[in-house]
């Protein structure tokens, strides 16, 4: 098909085996072990997982956020536009986060300084990265609120943050990240905490964003709905690892790995687009701690064997674009290209 | 219950601050109980040679003061005045204080209101002047300068009973007692108070370092009861003296700001030892 | 928001009514006729100024009256005559408060900059060497007793190192003009001012501390982060700027013991505030001196806790419901 054939674009962003640890009581804890993934300039990748997977640290430590003790990069690159990112000071990383990188987060209306206006924060914003005036920077800021359509954008540069709905919230958010045109954009569960209504909206107004600039969006969600409404490939993780990779359409007509059938909802069944909601797998995530030997799934796999449980699968670029890191999902594709006999 | 005492007792000990300052809380008690056997003549009798510095003689440890008076002996019999005016003091303070807070609480409406106003008055009366007014009109005696510190301490103590009983009383245990035909007063006492204690014992703690300072001021000022040898009293007295014999005023107040600090870590211990979850590092 | 203001002064008034109704209970309570005691002291035995004296001040009719009488000359600022200074009771108080506001003000001052820097210090630093020796000094000065503090550092600094005067708000006998006259009392301001000031600055760093903690938690600090602001700019403007609320709300709470403390420190530095007067009118039993300082007291305190609490309504726009 055309896309897969067509050259691909330097990436703006790469993980290379990214490792983040958490340094506990109870011993340092692999948080994300081994991530590696591909942001192209103007694509949508979605980050998929239950809560506690590791997508939420695997962004901040692009951002090199994390909560310091306990959290750490303890390996791997991050490379954004050829720099390893994680190699940084934390002075140069100033300059990279707001203007190259911005990062919108779940709760808009707890994410605003609560005693200062809205104008304020994003004068300030604009004002970090650009040299301009204040009087230019305010009439910048009354443009974006604009462009993010909120209307009557004047008045509202006056106003403070609990005087906004959640969804007026994190358009000003998002208004903020792009103030300085960023070639990437990461979005951490940016409509769990709104209205369904307004969900599609903030979706919508992030792809207009992003069809006018070659922005990269990286959207972290565990809603399966969002991921078929924006995203054009997806990375499942479980358990600090990355399970499955795979454009959009394709991991939802066919999804290889047993976790994300799960997620989807049990039978492939080809016609599964829109609302795959997010199924109740038996069992639960096993923590940090209690990760068993061989494959991290094996408790909750429905199709578990005794290779699972010995070995540890590595991720296996299975199919053209896709890939998975599951035993059973490669003696599957190995039967199918025999019967097929490629 | 044993189990709960040990397990309270082994969370204080864990806050070393605690067991320091519980300590100290110890000794200074077990002077003042001591103070008649220690120094079984009164102290205000003149004993020696004015002004002789602390450790310089074997006779008097800490020195005589301006008079001639053994100043470790009115530092001991002082320890009984501070202690016995702080205790009672800030027993006043948190009778008032649990008074007026838990029924403001209860009763609420226009009850509330009212308390609450006067609890605002009385924070807003300048606490050292109110007790000095006090101690002028009434006169210079033991007993009323211990009510009058208690009447400036009880408001941050009404305040919190208040929030403990209000964040209490509409939790289900109450509910469940007033349906069974409880009578407002015996909830209150009986079920509401226990739980609302802890903080307010942790309190209670402050208030009794809090009285201690004020007692020292007010009997710096000269205005305590003449008859009664009080730290505050000591410092006082020795100010004439600072430029040749400051000892006179440093050994009291070191005296004060150690029973002070210890009053403080115990109560940061029985906050750490009663509130566990709430405490941060 | 002028009504806000308007409101929030107009609670004083009944207040200060409480206070003065409390005064003159106060009056009731004292053993044998306070107006006898009172006259006794000021040695006055004129049998028609006594007769004078009683009518002004009602002693031979029903209490309700006396009552009534006392509030309505209060309302209209006449507080009483005392004889020890041979004036009005208001004029002497207003002669002497500038001073104790200028030694409440300069506590206050020292209190916030000394506790506030110590607090954001420790957080920032927090479970270092810093953090723990800052925990100390808060510690050491909450519990040493403010005048001892002042004596202890007459002492070292006054007599021992003679870089400050022992007492005194002005060098007797000097004559400097306005600016110099401003310098010697600064100069005479700094060991009183630190005095009473290090007790609350303790407090301060303290809540300054724990509050900082807090809000560095909060999720508008990583959006601050994410925006790349720089280290000390997200510190003071998006951390502080949250973190001193408590310390405003803490501040009013704590006006009525700061005069009260200046009284105590007045005494001990000899300055010439209310302080001092009200300690000469306690050991005179100069009672309507006593009950007036009582009164203005209250009222500034009241003043002053109605100026802060407006203040942190414009401090923190979630308050008023714009």
């Amino acid at each position: 098909m055309a896309p897969e054939l067509a050259p691909r674009p330097a990436p703006i962003l790469a993980l290379d085996q990214l490792q983040v640890s958490l340094f506990t009581r109870r011993g340092v804890l692999p948080a994300v072990d081994g991530l590696s993934l591909t942001v192209a300039p103007g694509e949508t990748l979605a980050i998929v997982g239950e809560s506690g997977c590791g997508k939420s640290l695997a962004a901040l430590a692009v951002m090199r956020l994390l909560p310091e003790p306990p959290a750490k990069i303890v390996g791997g690159a991050v490379r954004f536009m050829g720099r390893d990112l994680a190699a940084l000071s934390e002075r140069e990383m100033q300059r990279v986060r707001g203007r190259d990188i911005s990062m919108i987060f779940q709760d808009p209306m707890t994410s605003l300084n609560p005693v200062t206006t809205v104008g304020a924060q994003l004068v300030e914003a604009i004002r970090r990265h650009t040299d301009v005036a204040h009087g230019e920077a305010v009439n910048r800021a009354v443009e974006l609120l604009r462009r993010v359509r909120i209307p009557d954008a004047e008045r509202r540069l006056t106003d403070y943050p609990h005087q906004m709905s959640g969804g007026m919230s994190q358009r000003v958010m998002i208004a903020m990240a792009i103030a300085c045109g960023p070639k990437l954009l990461i979005a951490d569960e940016p409509t769990t905490a709104l209205d369904v209504t307004v969900q599609a909206q903030i979706l919508e107004l992030m792809k207009e964003l992003q069809a006018t600039s070659e922005m990269g969006l990286i959207i972290i969600t565990h809603d399966l709905g969002v991921v078929a409404e924006i995203a054009d490939r997806v990375v499942v993780m479980y358990a600090g690892r990355k399970v499955e990779e795979a454009p959009v359409e394709a991991l939802f007509e066919r999804s290889l790995h047993p976790y994300t059938r799960g997620l989807l909802g049990a039978t492939p069944s080809a016609s599964r687009r829109r609302g795959g909601r997010l199924v109740d797998i038996a069992g639960s995530v096993p923590g940090l701690a209690e990760l068993p030997a061989g494959c991290a799934f094996q408790n909750r796999c429905p199709d578990v064997f005794d290779r699972c449980r010995a070995e540890r699968p590595m991720l296996a670029p299975l199919l053209p674009r896709r890939s998975a890191a599951c035993f059973g999902a490669e003696k599957e594709l190995s039967r199918d290209a025999a019967i097929v006999g490629a | 219950m044993l189990a709960s005492t040990l397990d309270f007792v082994r969370r204080f000990a864990r806050n070393r601050g605690a067991l320091v300052g519980f300590v100290l809380v110890l000794t200074v008690i077990g002077v003042a109980l001591a103070a008649p056997w220690m120094f079984p003549r009164n102290p205000l009798r003149i004993v020696g040679r004015p002004e002789i510095w602390p450790f310089t003689s074997w006779r008097y440890p800490l020195g005589t003061d301006s008079l001639g008076r053994d100043i470790a002996a009115m530092l001991a019999y002082g320890a009984r005045t501070t202690l016995l005016i702080g205790l009672f003091a800030s027993l006043t303070a948190t009778v008032i204080g649990i008074g007026v807070g838990a029924t403001a609480a209860y009763l609420g409406g226009w009850v509330d209101e009212v308390l609450m106003r006067c609890t605002e008055l009385f924070q807003t009366i300048p606490n050292l002047i109110f007790v000095l007014t006090i101690v002028a009109i009434l006169g210079q005696k033991i007993e009323y300068v211990t009510i009058a510190v208690g009447i400036v301490t009880w408001t941050p103590i009404a305040r919190l009973t208040r929030a403990e009983f209000l964040s209490l009383r509409d939790r289900e245990f109450v509910q469940a007692c007033r349906a069974m035909g409880m009578g407002n007063f015996r909830i209150m006492l009986g079920e509401i108070l226990p739980n609302a204690l802890p903080p307010v014992i942790v309190l209670s703690s402050l208030v009794i370092a809090g009285a201690v300072l004020f007692e020292s001021a007010v009997s710096f000022l000269g205005l305590g009861d003449p008859n009664v040898s009080s730290w505050g009293r000591l410092i006082g007295d020795g100010r004439t003296l600072i430029r040749t014999s400051w000892y006179i005023c440093a050994v009291p107040g070191l005296a004060i700001m150690l029973t002070v600090l210890a009053l403080n870590l115990v109560g940061d211990g029985l906050n750490d030892a009663l509130n566990p979850k709430l405490r941060d590092r | 928001m002028r009504r806000i203001v308007l409101r929030r002064l107009a609670q004083i008034i009944p207040l200060i009514l409480a206070v003065i109704v409390l005064n003159f209970l106060l009056i009731q309570l004292a053993p044998g006729s306070l107006f006898d005691v009172m006259t006794s002291e000021q040695q006055i035995t004129d049998p028609a100024m006594l007769d004078q004296l009683r009518h002004s001040y009602g002693v031979d009719q029903p209490t309700a009256i006396q009552l009534f009488k006392y509030i309505w000359s209060v309302m209209r600022l006449d507080l009483g005559f005392s004889y020890r200074q041979n004036a009005p009771v208001l004029d002497v108080i207003i002669a002497q408060l500038p001073a104790t506001v200028i030694l409440m003000l300069a506590a206050t001052t020292i209190a916030l900059v000394v506790g506030v820097t110590a607090g954001v210090l420790a957080s920032i630093r927090v479970n270092t060497v810093w953090d723990s020796l800052i925990s100390l000094g808060a510690v050491f000065f909450f519990a040493a007793p403010s005048f001892w503090l002042g004596i202890m550092m007459t002492v070292l600094f006054a007599v021992k190192l003679g870089w400050f005067p022992v007492g005194g708000m002005r060098t007797i006998g000097s004559d400097y003009g306005a600016l110099g006259d401003a310098l010697d009392v600064m100069h005479h301001l700094v060991l009183p001012a630190t005095a009473l000031g290090l007790f609350y600055a303790a407090t301060y760093a303290r809540v300054m501390r724990a509050s900082m903690l807090e809000v560095f938690r909060l999720d508008f600090i990583r959006t601050a982060r994410a925006k790349g602001l720089s280290r000390s700019r997200v510190v003071i403007a998006h951390v502080m700027r949250n973190a001193l609320l408590p310390i405003v709300t803490l501040l009013g709470l704590q006006l009525g013991t700061l005069l009260g403390g200046s009284v105590v420190i007045e005494a001990v530095f000899s300055w010439p505030g209310i302080g001092s007067l009200l300690f000469d009118s306690v050991m005179s039993r100069n009672y309507p001196m006593v009950l007036g300082v009582l009164v203005l007291g209250s009222l500034l305190v009241a003043v002053a806790n109605a100026t802060v609490d407006l203040v942190y309504l414009r401090l923190d726009p979630r308050i008023a419901g714009r």
